[in-house]
């Protein structure tokens, strides 16, 4: 502990709080202006916004974004770019919906028609073996990713159309559909229209957990003399935060209690988050984004980890489908069309470096929601959809320009 | 007394958590080769920031005057309309142009907007003919020499017709004869009335071309010393650099031999574009425990391009030969095998190979040995950081703390950064290249002292260096490289500059 203090310094002047206060700012910026929005649109919306169904559809319709912004996250900052996931969401929707479905195999007699457990099993596997060719192509054969997945965005696009022929294929089992439109069972009250305490109290109690978990780093980072942000700033931001969490805890508590949906989108946001700051391989994803040629002279295997992205993504957006499919109910041709750029969006909203090697987890889900009000809100307000997409546009511009006119002062 | 063309007057400057200037004052007299020393992170190239309107005014406390006016530049291109041009510590040419077109780079001679070529060119050809360089102007960047590169710099400030031109460490990376070639240019140039501010860690340099001295330490001035007055030696400048008299350049020696540890035999590497092309020709090259291995060579003698072959065949194509440690065969096909077998590869080019620059000291120290500061694949924080600072200590790396961006560190501080990842790893054989460039003479005598204990622990060093003293002063035994060949090899008691010239020029005339 000594040594850090002892250790030759350039004249510190405030022991880094200085620092650490501008290193942050960011993330207050990104959680100040989700509020911002969440109170403008609250407003314009004479309060629709925050009516409990509508937070609930809120969440529903934007977990799939936020999951494929999750994988986009590691492809981005490994230094690359997916422009097809919207397209796999579609192709493994079609593929999952005629399984479930059943289809007669061209030619022959034979029907099939899979249980929808292991259509779950089969579409993950799909959308990884996806991600695989595309990050085979992008790490061992070096083509940039931008045309690899170009050409995977036309190229699963044409075959959901060609597969499903202009049909919606559907509907599914009530279980399957659940993955997207149900709710956690609730143990305390079963009557259906009292509070759901079950939900309730899981949410207060990750709340406490997450407070619990960001206090001791804190704390053990002021006991090592580490840089750290300055405790009313911490305490704020976390009081910030637990209200959210509380808050919307309390308003889905009060409908239907938490969507399934929400349970998968927040284990995954957990667990990205942990491997991204904590373990070995999210470090040398970033450092593989940060600088190629010094990663690869570390003795780290550059190209298995870009490949590795990929596969990630694959996945994801193979999650991505089953959850928009079970939502509509349906397979369409368009489902997921577009959706690789809200997810883009997301990340470079939330902070995510264009040129690879920075970017968090908390940046990219708060990106995501942010994207996902600003829908939400405008549809209530009925903005017609292309108008929409102006505002959009402009959103995405001003988060990064921003960002890189506070990095250049 | 010629009238000052130059005055800085108490100028500060600070960065979050570093303050990297406080009150340095700075005279320049017209038509003089003005030097600036100081350790690393002293602040030198902060200054000639300030200067050139890298930092813009506003940014920093304090006046510059220049050409008698109070200037307050907000850009470069500000303070180039005046004639003060920068020669940045790393050179910044395009690589994939030509010389005249980066010569003419954001200056192109045009006529509504269309560049007039045959001008640019016949202007080029005059530009070079100045500096001394027998290349063609159509040349591409990366196919000359870095010394050649940093000629075209110079012609590139001559183009924007200077008046005062700051070299920050143009001879870090050259050899010593282009060193002596530019510092004769520079002498030409100043016949000429052409005033120049230079940045050096070779002292000798300094010692030979400086008019007037002024020494930083800490972001303050310690003094100025005029040359024309003072009788200059390296010794009067290292005194006033570190505060305290330096007696000895490299620490005492003495070596404790063991067995071979590492060996190639007839190592042959191609060139990775042109297959075919042989850029290692057969190198037999053995590095004893306990040993330091100095390979001398000139530029492009293919000294970085054998070590790198060994490091994981991180160069090359077709590589052949046989590695093997403590008499062992080892496989080195990959880096990661190499790292595995024990093998360090310390690069000559830090920013490019060496560091991710966006990332802090702490996360670019544990790069190479993640697992080392983790457990199943989970990174413990308060291990990692404890490493970060045990090497921040050891190694005098200057910095507001281990969370620091390598980017903003000073070059010398970013050297000891990439020493350190390697120091982690924990390597039995080292390869340096040029592991003192752009280094203090006082962090030169630390690394030295690193190099000592490294082999004193029965490890290995292979140390490629360009400065033919360090390798004198430092090695057991010396290879000598030339054209991809070891050409001699001589015990460090036995070997001198000129053996080792002559050893060099003998294959010359061999060949011939
Ligand atoms: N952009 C920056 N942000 C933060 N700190 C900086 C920045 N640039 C420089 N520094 C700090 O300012 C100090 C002076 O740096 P500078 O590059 O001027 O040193 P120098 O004398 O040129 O050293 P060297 O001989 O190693 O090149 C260092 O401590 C460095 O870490
Ligand atoms: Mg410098």
């Amino acid at each position: 502990m000594t040594e850090a203090t002892s250790a030759p310094t350039a004249t510190p002047v405030g022991a880094g709080t200085g620092t650490s206060w501008k290193s942050h700012i960011r993330e207050y910026g990104l959680l100040g202006s989700l509020l911002v929005i969440m109170v403008f649109f609250q407003i314009m919306t004479d309060g629709v916004l925050l009516q409990p169904v509508n937070i609930t559809n809120l969440i529903q319709q934007n977990s799939y974004i936020v999951i494929m912004a999750l994988g986009m996250l590691f492809v981005i900052v490994g230094g690359n770019i997916d422009l097809s996931v919207g397209s796999i969401v579609g192709f493994v929707g079609a593929i999952a919906a005629l399984l479930m479905v059943g289809f007669t195999l061209p030619g022959t007699e034979i029907f099939i028609k899979v249980h929808w457990f292991p259509v779950i099993l089969l579409s993950l596997a799909l959308g990884g073996l996806i991600g695989a060719a595309q990050g085979w192509f992008v790490a061992y054969a070096a083509i940039p990713a931008f045309i690899v997945t170009l050409g995977g965005m036309l190229i699963f696009r044409g075959l959901t159309g060609n597969m499903l022929a202009g049909q919606f294929v559907g509907p599914f089992a009530n279980d399957f559909q659940n993955i997207s439109k149900g709710f956690i069972p609730e143990f305390i009250t079963a009557t259906a229209q009292g509070f759901k305490w079950t939900s309730m109290l899981l949410g207060a109690a990750i709340a406490a957990a997450l407070f619990a978990f960001d206090f001791r780093k804190w704390s053990r980072a002021g006991a090592q003399e580490i840089d750290r942000e300055p405790a009313p700033l911490f305490i704020g931001k976390n009081l910030v935060f637990a209200a959210l969490i509380l808050g919307v805890t309390y308003l889905l508590a009060s409908y239907r209690g938490l969507p399934v949906v929400l349970v998968i989108m927040g284990a995954l946001i957990l667990f990205y988050n942990f491997v991204t700051t904590r373990t070995v391989i999210g470090r040398r994803i970033y450092a593989l984004g940060g600088n190629a040629q010094a990663a690869r002279l570390s003795g780290i295997k550059t190209q298995r980890l870009a490949f590795l992205t990929f596969v990630n993504m694959g996945v994801l957006a193979g999650l991505a489908g089953l959850i928009v499919a079970a939502r509509l109910n349906s397979a369409t041709p368009s489902a997921g069309n577009s959706f690789e750029l809200d997810v883009i969006a997301a990340c470079f909203i939330g902070g995510v470096s264009a040129s690879g090697g920075a970017g968090r987890v908390m940046g990219v889900v708060i990106g995501a929601f942010f994207m996902g009000i600003m829908n939400n809100g405008m549809s209530i307000l009925g903005i017609g959809i292309f108008w929409q997409q102006v505002v959009k546009g402009f959103v995405l511009l001003a988060a990064v320009y921003l960002d890189v006119y506070n990095k250049s002062k | 007394m010629e009238d000052p063309i130059l005055e800085m007057r108490g100028i500060s400057k600070s960065f979050p958590g570093v303050k990297a200037l406080k009150n340095v004052n700075l005279v320049v007299r017209a038509g003089e080769i003005h030097a600036i020393c100081g350790e690393n992170g002293a602040g030198k190239s902060t200054l000639m920031k300030v200067l050139s309107g890298v930092y813009p005014y506003g940014s920093y406390e304090g006046d510059i005057v220049y050409q008698g006016e109070e200037r307050r530049f907000s850009s470069i291109s500000d303070s180039e309309h005046l004639g003060v041009i920068i020669i940045h510590q790393e050179l910044a040419l395009v690589p994939l142009l030509s010389i005249a077109e980066n010569i003419f780079l954001g200056n192109e001679p045009s006529r509504m907007g269309v560049i007039d070529w045959s001008e640019a060119f016949s202007r080029t050809r005059d530009l070079l003919k100045k500096v001394g360089l027998n290349e063609s102007p159509n040349a591409l960047i990366t196919n000359i020499g870095v010394g050649k590169q940093q000629l075209v710099e110079i012609a590139k400030a001559l183009a924007k017709r200077v008046k005062l031109l700051i070299l920050d460490e143009p001879t870090a990376s050259l050899n010593e004869t282009d060193s002596a070639a530019l510092l004769d240019l520079l002498l030409e140039f100043k016949r000429q009335g052409l005033t120049c501010i230079i940045i050096s860690h070779k002292l000798n340099e300094i010692a030979r071309v400086a008019d007037s001295i002024t020494i930083l330490r800490d972001g303050s001035t310690v003094e100025t010393i005029d040359c024309r007055t003072e009788e200059i030696s390296e010794g009067r400048i290292i005194k006033s650099m570190v505060g305290r008299e330096m007696s000895d350049r490299y620490p005492p020696r003495e070596p404790k031999i063991g067995e071979t540890l590492f060996e190639v035999r007839d190592w042959q590497v191609e060139h990775p574009q042109h297959p075919g092309r042989k850029v290692i020709k057969g190198v037999d090259l053995k590095v004893r425990a306990g040993e330091v291995v100095g390979i001398a060579g000139l530029m492009g003698s293919g000294r970085t391009e054998l070590a790198m072959s060994i490091f994981g065949g991180a160069y090359g194509r077709n590589i052949t030969g046989q590695a093997s440690m403590r008499g062992q065969p080892v496989d080195v096909s990959s880096i990661q095998k190499a790292v595995g077998a024990g093998l360090a590869y310390v690069t000559e080019d830090r920013k490019a190979l060496g560091l991710i620059l966006n990332d802090d000291i702490k996360h670019n120290i544990s790069l190479v040995n993640l697992p080392g500061v983790a457990k199943a694949g989970v990174i413990d924080d308060a291990t990692e950081t404890h490493v970060a600072n045990r090497y921040r200590k050891q190694l005098n790396i200057r910095s507001s703390s281990i969370l620091q961006k390598t980017l903003n560190l000073s070059g010398g501080n970013q050297q000891k950064v990439v020493l350190s990842k390697w120091l982690f790893a924990d390597p039995q054989v080292l390869m340096l290249d040029e592991p003192t460039r752009g280094i203090d003479v006082g962090a030169k005598y630390e690394i030295y002292t690193i190099i000592n204990e490294l082999a004193a622990s029965g490890r290995g060093v292979i140390v490629i260096s360009s400065e033919m003293p360090e390798l004198l002063g430092i090695c057991d035994r010396i290879y000598v490289m030339n054209e991809g060949r070891f050409v001699d090899e001589m015990p460090a008691s036995e070997a001198s500059q000129e053996k080792i010239m002559a050893a060099i020029m003998r294959q010359y005339r061999v060949t011939a």
